[in-house]
């Protein structure tokens, strides 16, 4: 076990672990931020995407020591109030269907979002492409995400 | 005013334990996504008081409804309290909304499977608000001294006529101990003034689901759990000849191994067998899935590896052989083939395909000699807890001749056991299949301590329960143009609709027809996949319909239309007689030279189909693009389809499906469309994608790098309308899947000239004829 200070969501942690325990299960069973979800552990899925300083990442493959030293944001520190865009956005158009992989979604447009403000049909199809909603509510993310980019 | 099914009164009875929080999972608002007009109650009331086993009033007018079925992502936890709500009469906004935990006593069907939540629950969930309505109007008019006819309720207030009015709030506590009136006393609500019901509402968890708050099983914690992998044979038919663990146990984390043997029941073959598992137990998830990995076993086969190449060939073989009875025989079949002008005969192949859903499986359980806890994603709890007892030998030896003993041990054992439903990350049938809870109790039990058992995508994907492959021939005779013979011919891995579709359509349109079916017996574990036994009959047959009407000249549509014709003339003939005549023996004698009916209803289908022709511009395609038709009854639904598609660089792409479907009345159409969108999008991935295939019994596919799923890019836009008319609600989470295969199939013959008969149709990116 070793020890690693964490900057997640803003609040600097210390936490034991194995080094090569991925971020995911730290986040999830030390820290207890169990909004980040498991759903491949191969960066297959995208349901377990995080910020790692602002870019989306699949946190089931990125070990916890090559992460000291960067901000970390998870779905609980998005915003302080539920009231990114994109969570706006996911209510007016009720997006999820089961909800397992919503988090992900969120994270990953996000980060689409912060890259690129407005962008087309095909941008999103890119960026999201990695995300696998099984319940099939693709037409309501793609909307979503229009809504929050403020082309909806 | 319709005819009332006998409503359980136990579910009536007063229930001080339902307030203690003991049986309940957090609550949610329901007026996270209220209109900005409306003024929620958002204080906590300082007592609550229990009306009946569906809701609970606060002494402020707050409402706590519980919905008793699991929830897996088809809504049910925001709908079924809608309904409850419209019959008690209060604003929605005020409103909150828990889950209730596995009571057979209060509920009745607390599962999640076939599509029948809605349609079993529309008149008791409506009796629960209605009889709770009807207990506070009656406190209400005891404090004024009135007769309670002379009162009114709107929104939470009950009112007198003479300008006075309580709030739910204010007589709840007298309400709580009045008598539960009789059912005849009850007057349910008309279609017409339903406020709640046939609006769009938000789904009650979605501020947990947006800002990443504990709700599903994964998400459990619990004082001192622990963390079990899971090592299963790597094929099916294996057994765990020997374990050695010496590895594993120097993972850090590694607390203890433990050989399990664990009883699976083949959904198919209604048989048990004792599988060998080996759990991990370890402080963490990790250390638990590293401790798994570092584990040596040796397997040996009990029976031999299949192989997917093996399968085909014998489902082919089966196809073509004789079958003992037919499972539903009209007319003379035989006659009409061997008179036909022309026979066309088509083979279609499906493969096996895993659920995959999106929360792997998982379950937590902590057994104690005093009692066990169950906490997870399960959409059988009842079953479940049911095995539970039986695995434990918690059921106390009682004389199995005497009835009232045996219900006394069942109770006695069942009380020991506390099962709470988690919201779950996806069911499509798996979550009916409590392996995964069995596993956990196991475990638990072994190392004395709460354990929750945590499965890899690999284990998930790998140790399922499969939709069995499925191989159809078809064959029409065809006279002057038209269908006079049709012959449906199954084979299936562990057999799959039997008996249970042999009267779908076309069965009851067409003068001579004859279903056949054959299993060929497999040692793969299969089970329900969403929308089973129809799932593939649907893309085959509406593949076939799209066929033969091309090949003899017809509109696919008016084809379709003609044949429900015929179904009518068949199902008027039963209606009247059934009118006509009372006595039962006498109605069968009537009956006996009348063709059996369809399992639908050929007016519902006719209406939802020539809804969909006219909706999705049949005979009018855009410039460009190419429409394929498909329509389906399943689940007591009916659903048709238009799909769009457009060649880009040769190659087809789906770009929109209109879909229409008569569920009669729709409870939420916001979260009504989601679901049906979804289900068409499900249908499109899996019968476009989806492939599993097996070597020496062992799955060739394993994770998402090998195992594709439809992705956003590939999924189309989906245009949803429904049939208004105002029947009895029926599900949702199944029936538009079916029909969607033969949609784009049909879709893209019209765009390209080649027909799909095998699924999945595109492999290796090309697709497939």
């Amino acid at each position: 076990m070793a020890t690693y200070n964490l900057n997640i969501n803003g609040k600097m942690q210390t936490v034991e672990a194995e080094s090569d325990t991925p971020i995911l299960w730290v986040l999830r069973d030390t820290v207890g931020l169990v909004g980040t979800k498991y759903g491949c552990g191969i960066a297959q899925c995208g349901t377990c995407t995080i910020h790692i300083d602002g870019q989306a990442m699949r946190s089931c493959i990125i070990p916890v020591s090559s992460v000291e030293g960067k901000k970390i944001t998870t779905i609980e520190g998005l915003s302080a109030d539920a009231s990114h865009p994109l969570q706006e956005a996911w209510r007016e158009h009720d997006v999820p269907q089961c909800g397992y992989c919503q988090a992900g979604q969120i994270m990953n447009a996000a980060a689409l979002l912060s890259n690129n403000s407005n962008p087309s049909d095909e941008d999103i199809d890119n960026s999201m492409r990695g995300n696998i909603c099984r319940c099939g509510t693709y037409n309501r993310i793609k909307a979503a995400i229009k809504t929050a980019a403020g082309n909806g | 005013m319709e005819n009332i099914n006998k409503v359980n009164r136990r579910n009536f009875l007063k229930l001080s334990a339902l307030s203690g929080g003991g049986l309940v999972l957090g609550f949610n608002w329901s007026s996270c996504n209220s209109p900005k007009d409306v003024t929620p109650i958002r204080t906590m009331p300082k007592e609550w008081f229990d009306i009946n086993a569906f809701l609970k009033i606060g002494d402020n007018g707050l409402v706590t409804i519980y919905s008793p079925n699991p929830e897996i992502g088809q809504n049910i936890k925001t709908s079924m309290p809608m309904i409850v709500a419209e019959e008690l009469d209060v604003k929605w906004e005020d409103v909150m909304v828990e889950q209730a935990g596995l009571n057979t006593e209060w509920y009745s069907r607390q599962v999640a499977g076939g599509s029948q939540s809605i349609r079993h629950g529309w008149t008791s969930l409506r009796m629960a608000g209605a009889t709770a309505k009807r207990m506070l109007v009656n406190a209400a008019a005891k404090q004024w001294e009135i007769d309670p006819s002379e009162c009114s309720v709107s929104d939470g207030m009950i009112s007198n006529g003479k300008g006075e009015s309580l709030g739910f709030g204010e007589v709840a506590k007298v309400a709580s101990n009045m008598d539960v009136p009789n059912e005849e006393d009850i007057t349910l609500k008309e279609t017409k003034d339903y406020k709640i019901i046939g609006t769009p509402r938000g789904n009650v968890d979605m501020e947990d689901i947006i800002t990443g708050k504990p709700l599903f099983g994964m998400d459990t914690k619990r004082e001192g759990m622990m963390y079990a992998a899971v090592l299963r044979a790597p094929a099916f038919g294996q057994k765990l000849v020997s374990v050695d663990d010496t590895e594993a146990l120097k993972v850090a984390g590694v607390q203890k191994v433990v050989k399990m043997q664990i009883p699976q029941r083949q959904q198919f073959k209604g048989e048990q067998v004792m599988l060998d598992k080996v759990a991990v137990v370890a402080n963490s998830t990790w250390a638990a899935m590293k401790g798994k990995k570092a584990l040596v076993a040796v397997w040996e086969n009990a029976s031999p590896g299949e192989n997917t190449t093996n399968h085909k060939v014998a489902l082919n073989k089966l196809t073509e052989s004789k079958a003992k009875e037919a499972v539903r025989l009209d007319g003379d079949p035989d006659k009409a083939f061997a008179e036909a002008d022309e026979v066309i005969e088509r083979t279609y192949e499906s493969p096996f395909l895993p659920h995959n859903c999106m929360e792997p499986m998982n379950f937590f359980a902590n057994v104690t000699d005093e009692k066990v806890e169950l906490v997870g994603p399960i959409q059988t709890p009842e079953w479940t807890r049911g095995r539970v007892a039986g695995m434990l030998n918690l059921i106390e030896e009682h004389d199995p001749e005497d009835e009232d003993a045996a219900k006394a041990a069942r109770d006695k054992a069942f009380a020991k056991i506390d099962l709470q439903m988690t919201r779950m990350g996806g069911g499509f049938g798996r979550r009916l299949y409590g392996d995964f809870a069995l596993e956990a109790v196991q475990a638990s039990k072994e190392v004395k301590a709460p354990v929750q058992v945590v499965w890899t995508r690999e284990d998930d994907m790998t140790a399922g329960t499969y939709r069995p492959a499925v191989h159809y021939k078809i064959r029409a005779a065809i006279k002057d143009n038209k269908i006079t013979g049709y012959h449906l011919i199954e084979a299936a891995v562990n057999g799959n609709m039997w008996s249970a579709l042999a009267d779908g359509f076309p069965a009851s349109g067409i003068a001579n027809y004859k279903c056949d079916n054959h299993s060929f017996e497999s040692n793969v574990s299969t089970g329900a996949w969403r929308a089973p036994y129809t799932n593939f009959l649907a893309s085959a047959e509406q593949s076939f319909l799209d066929e033969v009407a091309q090949k003899t000249g017809q509109d696919a549509v008016q084809m379709r239309l003609d044949i429900l014709e015929k179904a009518k003339e068949v199902y008027d003939a039963h209606t009247k007689l059934e009118e006509e005549i009372e006595d039962e023996e006498t109605l069968k004698e009537a009956k006996k030279d009348l063709m059996s009916k369809g399992n639908y209803e050929p007016d519902r289908f006719i209406a939802a189909i020539k809804m969909a022709a006219d909706k999705g511009g049949w005979g009018n395609a855009p410039r460009g693009t190419h429409l394929g038709f498909s329509a389906f009854y399943s689940h007591n639904t009916y659903v048709a389809q238009v799909a769009q598609v457009k060649v880009v660089d040769n190659v087809p792409k789906v770009e929109k499906v209109v879909c229409v479907v008569d569920c009669g009345i729709v409870i939420n159409p916001l979260a009504a469309t989601n679901l049906i969108q979804g289900g068409v999008i499900d249908g499109i991935g899996h019968s476009m994608f989806g492939d599993f295939t097996f070597e020496n019994g062992q799955p060739a596919m394993n994770n998402f790098n090998n195992y594709r799923l439809i992705r956003m890019n590939e999924a189309p836009q989906i245009e949803v309308h429904y049939v208004d008319n105002g029947k009895s609600p029926t599900g949702l989470g199944e029936p538009t899947l079916p029909p969607a295969g033969a949609a784009i199939a049909n879709a893209f013959h019209s765009a390209t000239g080649v027909r799909m008969y095998n699924q999945p149709y595109v492999k290796d990116n090309k697709v497939l004829g």
